[in-house]
C-alpha cells in the first residue's frame, strides 16, 4: 500500500504510515502503521530489539525517518521544513534512564522547558512546576539535585518534566525498567493518574499486568512490523498470530504474566 | 608499590613517619649533592646571590636594573587578562566545531584549522612573528599598537587552540542522551548547549584548564623576547648588569610562589571528583 494516498486526520492524535527506519543496513522499523486516538493510552509491547524505542525517538523526531508519513493532530511533522522544535514541545518523551540535568535542582529541570521554550515568566512556571510536584509527591525534593533523589522520584521528576510544557501527547520508554522493583509501583501510580485525566500516551513497556490494566489498546511490535493490535482483552486472551502467542507464552513462563 | 591499596595504607602513623624520614634523607642528598659539587661555590655565586637577589628583587633605578618583584605583577596582569580572553575565544572555537548542518562547514573547517595550527606552532615563534611580523606591516591601526599588544595576542590565539580542544572533550563526554532530553522539550540546537551541554561539560574541565593555566603563567615569560619588561627580562637586565644569573632565580621562585598552588588547588579539585564520582556510582 502507498503511503502517499493516505489524508491525515486532525481528529487523530498520531498516524504513522510505513514508517521505516534503519540504522548503518539493519531494518529496524520497516513499515510502522499506527492510528492513536486522542485520549487513548496505546501500549506497545515486544521483545527487545523489536524496534520500540527506536518508534518512540522518531514520532519525536529524535530520530529522522527514512520514509513513510508521520501526522500529528492532521499535520504532517514528517515533511519538509516542518520545525522540529516546535513540534517537540508538544510531544513529551520520557526515557528509561530518566536523562534528567544533573546540574540542576529538580524545580529547575521541570522549569527549564517552560522559560526558556514556552517564555513563561519564572514566577509562572515555578508556580506551576511546584503544583506537579505536589501531584507526585515530590514538593519536598524541589531543591534536591537528581543524584540525591531515589530512582522512583527521579523518574516522577522527570515525568513532571515533561508534564511541564503541557504536551498533547505524551510518550513513555520503558519508563520502570531501570528501577528497583519496589519504585516500580510509585511510577505506575502516576501514570494511572495521567490516563485517568485523559493525557494521550503511546508506551512501550515490558510490564503486561500494567498494559493490561491501562492500555485502551495493546500493540506487539515484531521485527519491525505492527503484527497485531487489539484490546487488552484481544491480545492477552486471544492472541491470533503465532508469534504474538509465542512471545505471550515467553512472558508467562517468566512469570510476568 | 603504587596500587591504590598500598597507597590508601599510607594513612598509618608509620607510614607518615617513614615517607617523612624518606623525604628528609632524600632532600639531605640533594642538598649535599649540591654543597659537594666540584662547581658548587661558582654556581652558589652566580645563582644564589643574597645581595644581588635583594637588587633583583627591588631593582635599582640609579644603575638601570627593573625590579624583578614589580616586573613580575605584570606577568600576572598578563595572566589574568589572557586568561579571559582565552577562555571566551576557546569556547567560541569550540562550539563553532559542535555547530552541525552542511552550510556551516566552512566555518567548521576554519576552526579546526585554526586548532591545528596554533597548536602545531611553538608558541616562541607565534610571539616572534606577531611581534615583528604585524607591525612590519604598516596597516592602519592594526600594525601600531603597544608592542605587549602583540604578545598577549600571540599567547591568546596559542593558548586558545588549546583550551578550546579541552572545552571540545568535555563537549563530547557529554552523554547524547542528555542532549535527546533537552531536545524533546523544544530547546534548540543552540539552547540544548547552552543550557544542558556546556554547564555539565565546564564543570569537567575545570582541572585541565587549570593545568593549562598553570603554563600560560609559565609562559608570559616568554614575551620577553619582545623587549617586554616583565619579571624574566628584568631578570636578564639585572643578569647583565651584574654579571650573575641571581635575577634569573628571584624570577623563578616568583614564578612558584603562583604555579604550585595552582598545581595542589588543581590536584585537589581532580581529588574531589573522584571522590564525588566514586559516591555517585555507589549510590
Ligand atoms: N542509534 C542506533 N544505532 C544503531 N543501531 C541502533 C540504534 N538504536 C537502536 N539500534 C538498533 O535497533 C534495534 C531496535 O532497538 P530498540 O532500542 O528500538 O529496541 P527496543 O524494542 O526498544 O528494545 P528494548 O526492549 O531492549 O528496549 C536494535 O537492534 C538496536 O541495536
Ligand atoms: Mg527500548
Amino acid at each position: 500500500m502507498g503511503a502517499a494516498g493516505y489524508a491525515a486526520d486532525p481528529d487523530l492524535a498520531l498516524q504513522l504510515v510505513q514508517l521505516r527506519k534503519s540504522f548503518e543496513g539493519t531494518d529496524v522499523l520497516r513499515g510502522v502503521d499506527l492510528e492513536v486516538a486522542p485520549h487513548e493510552v496505546v501500549c506497545l509491547i515486544g521483545r527487545s530489539g523489536s524496534g520500540k524505542s527506536t518508534l518512540l525517538r522518531c514520532i519525536n523526531l529524535l530520530e529522522p525517518i527514512d520514509s513513510g508519513r508521520l501526522m500529528f493532530f492532521g499535520l504532517e511533522i514528517s515533511a519538509e521544513g516542518v520545525d522540529l522544535d516546535r513540534v517537540r514541545r508538544q510531544i513529551g518523551i520520557v526515557f528509561q534512564a530518566f536523562n534528567l540535568f544533573p546540574h540542576m535542582t529538580v524545580l529547575q529541570n521541570i522549569t527549564l522547558g517552560p522559560i526558556r521554550v514556552l517564555g513563561k515568566p519564572r514566577r509562572q512556571a515555578e508556580a506551576e512546576a511546584d503544583a506537579l510536584l505536589e501531584r507526585f509527591g515530590l514538593l519536598d525534593k524541589r531543591l534536591d539535585y537528581p543524584d540525591r533523589i531515589s530512582g522512583g522520584q527521579q523518574q516522577r521528576a522527570a515525568i513532571a518534566r515533561a508534564l511541564a510544557m503541557q504536551p498533547r501527547l505524551m510518550l513513555l520508554d520503558e519508563v520502570t525498567s531501570a528501577l528497583d522493583p519496589e519504585l516500580v509501583a510509585e511510577v505506575l501510580s502516576v501514570i494511572r493518574s495521567l490516563a485517568a485525566a485523559g493525557m494521550t500516551m503511546v508506551i512501550a513497556t515490558h510490564e503486561m499486568n500494567f498494559a493490561r490494566d491501562i492500555a485502551s489498546r495493546v500493540c506487539f511490535l515484531d521485527q519491525g512490523v505492527m503484527l497485531e493490535q487489539g484490546t487488552p482483552e484481544e491480545i492477552f486472551r486471544h492472541p491470533q498470530d503465532p508469534r504474538t502467542q509465542r512471545f505471550l507464552q515467553s512472558i508467562v513462563e517468566a512469570g510476568r504474566l | 608499590m603504587g596500587s591504590p591499596r598500598s597507597r590508601r595504607r599510607l594513612h598509618g602513623r608509620r607510614a607518615v613517619v617513614v615517607s617523612a624520614a624518606s623525604t628528609v634523607v632524600f632532600l639531605g642528598a640533594l642538598v649535599a649533592l649540591f654543597f659537594l659539587a666540584p662547581g658548587s661555590a661558582q654556581v652558589r655565586r652566580t645563582f644564589f646571590n643574597i645581595p644581588d637577589a635583594r637588587v633583583a628583587l627591588i631593582g635599582d633605578p640609579q644603575h638601570g636594573i627593573f625590579s624583578v618583584g614589580l616586573s613580575f605583577l605584570f606577568n600576572i596582569e598578563m595572566f589574568l587578562i589572557g586568561e579571559v580572553l582565552i577562555l571566551v575565544l576557546a569556547m567560541v572555537i569550540a562550539v563553532i566545531r559542535q555547530l552541525q548542518g552542511p552550510v556551516l562547514f566552512p566555518l567548521r573547517l576554519l576552526a579546526i584549522a585554526y586548532a591545528d595550527f596554533f597548536r602545531g606552532v611553538p608558541l616562541i615563534l607565534v610571539i616572534y612573528a606577531i611581534g615583528f611580523g604585524v607591525p612590519a606591516l604598516s596597516l592602519a591601526g592594526v600594525s601600531t599598537q603597544p608592542t605587549v599588544v602583540y604578545g598577549m595576542a600571540a599567547l591568546v590565539l596559542s593558548y586558545s587552540a588549546y583550551v578550546s580542544e579541552v572545552y571540545r572533550a568535555g563537549i563530547e563526554s557529554v552523554h547524547p542522551s542528555q542532549v535527546a532530553a533537552a531536545r524533546s522539550l523544544g530547546l534548540s540546537h543552540w539552547q540544548s548547549m547552552r543550557f544542558v551541554v556546556i554547564p555539565q561539560a565546564l564543570r569537567r574541565v575545570v582541572p585541565p584548564l587549570l593545568n593549562d593555566f598553570i603554563s600560560l603563567q609559565k609562559d608570559t615569560a616568554l614575551v620577553a623576547v619582545l623587549g617586554i619588561i616583565e619579571a624574566n627580562r628584568a631578570a636578564g637586565i639585572q643578569s647583565s648588569t651584574d654579571f650573575n644569573y641571581t635575577g634569573y632565580t628571584v624570577a623563578a621562585v616568583l614564578f612558584l610562589v603562583i604555579t604550585i598552588p595552582m598545581a595542589r588547588f588543581t590536584d585537589y579539585l581532580i581529588a574531589r571528583d573522584r571522590r564525588r564520582r566514586q559516591a555517585t556510582l555507589g549510590h
